[in-house]
């Protein structure tokens, strides 16, 4: 069985969460996919030129230089070594290839939080505009849905309306919210947010804070001070979650290096799927940093942030409705 | 900053070029594929990157520089040029209406910095042109977006008009407009909020704003961390709603700047101004020509120029620079010339500008600032003799100062070599005339 057919096989029960991947992803999949299938009915066999237009269609995904040669090579090594010569065949091939590249030790890649210990904690960190915030309000929304008491502490106490905006979601989700004046010490937002905390009992708390590019020592300092507040407060961080927005290219990967300098990040949320880009960036930042993406946000609606799953992400990137 | 990563690595195959005796098509095929690699790692779209490689192939085969001996000056010049015009020549300004508001709305994908730019907008306009500005706050769909554009509004003194969440955007457009013509309002600043190109309905509201209200600049704001896909996001907005211009937004990211490359190049939009950093103030009048010459590592004079203006009397600073130039270049006046620019901002962005410094982190700025430290205490335990004429400084003299100054022989060596680098960048600059420096400068 071919590994396409393999996923479908796994996938023949649809759920509500492969509607959501599979609608999520119409744009990559029109077009990433099916410039990959007119590129096999352009071709009848295989040659150098066939393998070059799949290059650059993993590079306008913004795979990134490095991965896409490395998928590449062992795509071509590949090829010749089973003998394949038709391009449907090669372009499976591809696929199975990036799968088994980003799951090297077959980990499970939909790894849910663990919630063995009273409270969760969650830190999202990240650039300016990646949807923190938003994201932030999905995830809530998430676990309120399952039960879980949530705390949200806004500590982005830097950007113009970043608190109204956490506030105005807190009550649409019924969520409680710690936050702090403008401008103040986003640390103490926090530390406030911890004494909320042991005087209510809360499974999760979800820290949001302002977004900054990461070249910038002090402000990335700012996040270290963060963590070390809830050390002291006798709490620990459980999950540190960079938001990556689809559309990022390259910078992802230093935007990835640096957070991860800073904190222990167990995690990359992909934003705004649902637009035209590919985000390629993620298989580059797992490539080289090793950092899984475990929720993806497939559109506007709160229900639209699911749990990343591989296999999922690929069906929702081949099948057509 | 960014376009840093871009330029080292064209100043790496700039040195190599220079390495090379002989162009022969096979050297000179691996050299592209170099640039190749560099535009493509950072993220200029892929087609631009392949155009821009055929141009140059084209190029050099029309000039013959291949078996000719040092034809890298040659190569250098094509890629320079062609660089410049990748990113557009000249500088695309807003063009004002006098008799009536200016109507300028940014358009753009959620999370590009649309608020945030309208209020640096908003704060450019006014303080550096005397407009008379309103901000008009259309985005009724983000959470908190008009708290937003309100908070920055009242921070800068620009008006904000706003009829909160359950009006239609259009409608909101409308009144905005009528208010900034009674107010006699010089500018009116539109935000709306973010939007998928391929939204067709939110596609739609924009064209409903312009189709009640006259727009004068539909300007798109764009990510400078976006990777390949923001030329099809420009190209997708350019054709719904008929663009007249680019903002680049984060520049002050290390990214590598490739989505303005792509932009300028493949559309026929200029970006007209950069945001550059978290301030109110960063947002730059943007200068294409400049950016190729900082890319390859020639620095950009002009902008440094225009910020000494900015910042230092003008008299004082055509002095020093031309004493820079001639050679007349004291010890003292680097010192003096070292406390005017760090009057200026930080060394590290203002670095960036001079051809052949290299670049440096945030931490490195903290040791310069001790080093400029360290520096004026040496330079103050010199004798005037000393400070005019270095070269006179033997170690007898140098225990003496090292003891006045309570610095080491290193501290003082130290001091020497920095001198003897200015004198030297500038011996460069002198022997390449022409171009570097603005008319106010000559020598």
């Amino acid at each position: 069985m071919g590994f396409f057919d393999k996923l479908r096989e796994k996938f023949k029960k649809k759920d509500k969460s492969l509607e959501t991947y599979d609608s999520g992803l119409k744009e990559s999949r029109d077009a990433f996919t099916n410039r990959l299938k007119k590129l096999s009915k352009k071709y009848s066999k295989i040659n150098e030129e066939y393998f070059e237009e799949i290059e650059e269609i993993l590079i306008s995904a913004d795979c990134g230089v490095s991965f896409t040669m490395k998928i590449m090579e062992e795509l071509v090594e590949k090829a010749k070594k089973e003998k394949i010569d038709s391009p449907d065949e090669i372009n499976e091939l591809l696929f199975s290839i990036i799968f088994s590249s980003y799951l090297k030790d077959d980990e499970e890649t939909n790894k849910d939080l663990s919630f063995d210990k009273k409270p969760e904690i969650i830190l999202v960190c990240g650039v300016n505009g990646v949807g923190k915030t938003t994201t932030i309000a999905k995830l809530a929304h998430r676990y309120i849905s399952l039960g879980k008491k949530v705390l949200l502490i806004a500590a982005d106490t830097f950007r113009a309306g970043a608190k109204e905006q956490l506030t105005y979601w807190s009550e649409k989700i019924n969520a409680n919210i710690v936050s702090g004046k403008e401008n103040s010490d986003p640390a103490s937002v926090v530390y406030n947010g911890l004494e909320e905390c042991k005087k209510n009992d809360y499974d999760l708390i979800i820290i949001d804070t302002a977004g900054r590019l990461q070249n910038k020592v002090n402000l990335m300092n700012e996040l270290k001070k963060i963590g070390k507040v809830i050390e002291k407060e006798g709490f620990t961080l459980d999950e540190s979650f960079l938001i990556i927005d689809a559309t990022t290219g390259q910078n992802g990967v230093l935007q990835a290096k640096a957070f991860k300098e800073i904190l222990p990040l167990t995690g990359i949320i992909l934003t705004k799927m649902d637009g035209t880009s590919k985000g390629g960036i993620i298989l580059s930042i797992k490539n080289e940093l090793d950092i899984p993406v475990r929720f993806i946000g497939l559109g506007e609606k709160m229900d639209d942030l699911e749990l990343f799953d591989l296999s999922k992400y690929i069906h929702g990137l081949i099948e057509n409705e | 900053m960014a376009f840093e990563a871009l330029t080292d690595k064209f100043s790496k195959i700039i040195k190599r070029l220079k390495g090379e005796h002989k162009l022969t098509e096979s050297n000179m095929d691996s050299i592209l594929k170099d640039i190749k690699l560099a535009l493509l790692e950072a993220d200029v779209n892929f087609k631009v990157v392949k155009d821009f490689i055929a141009k140059i192939k084209e190029k050099c085969l029309g000039l013959d520089v291949y078996d000719k001996l040092n034809p890298s000056e040659m190569v250098v010049k094509i890629v320079r040029e062609e660089l410049t015009t990748l990113l557009g020549s000249g500088k695309s300004d807003i063009f004002y209406q006098n008799n009536r508001t200016t109507k300028i709305m940014l358009v753009g994908l959620q999370g590009s910095g649309k608020t945030t730019t309208a209020a640096k907008l908003a704060y450019l306009l006014k303080s550096k042109l005397n407009k008379k500005v309103m901000l008009a706050a259309c985005d009724v769909y983000r959470l908190a977006a008009i708290d937003q554009l309100k908070e920055l509004a009242n921070n800068i003194g620009v008006t904000l008009f706003e009829m909160g969440t359950n009006v239609s955007p259009v409608e909101i457009a409308k009144k905005a407009d009528e208010a900034a013509r009674l107010g006699l309002y010089d500018v009116l600043i539109i935000d709306t909020a973010g939007r998928l190109s391929i939204d067709e309905e939110l596609m739609q509201e924009l064209n409903d704003i312009t189709n009640t209200i006259q727009i004068d600049e539909k300007l798109l704001v764009v990510d400078a961390l976006s990777g390949q896909e923001s030329l099809n996001v420009a190209n997708s907005f350019n054709e719904k709603v008929g663009l007249t211009g680019v903002i680049m937004t984060k520049l002050d990211g290390d990214s590598r700047g490739g989505a303005a490359l792509s932009i300028a190049s493949a559309t026929s939009l200029g970006i007209k101004f950069a945001g550059v950093g978290e301030k109110i103030s960063d947002l730059d009048i943007f200068y294409p020509d400049r950016m190729a010459d900082r890319i390859l590592g020639m620095g950009d004079i002009l902008t440094l120029v225009d910020k000494v203006s900015e910042n230092i009397d003008e008299k004082e600073a055509k002095k020093s620079v031309n004493k820079l130039i001639e050679g007349r270049f004291t010890l003292d006046d680097m010192l003096k010339q070292m406390k005017q620019i760090q009057k200026m901002g930080s060394m590290k962005g203002l670095l960036k500008l001079i051809p052949g410094m290299p670049s440096i982190s945030d931490e490195q700025q903290e040791l310069l600032n001790k080093e400029m430290r360290n520096f004026e205490a040496i330079i103050n335990s010199m004798t005037p003799e000393e400070r005019e004429n270095p070269s006179i400084l033997k170690n007898s003299r140098k225990v003496r100062i090292a003891k006045g100054s309570g610095k080491t022989n290193a501290d003082i060596n130290r001091v020497l070599k920095k001198y003897d680098q200015m004198q030297m960048v500038m011996k460069q600059m002198k022997g390449k005339k022409g171009g570097m420096l603005p008319p106010g400068f000559k020598f």
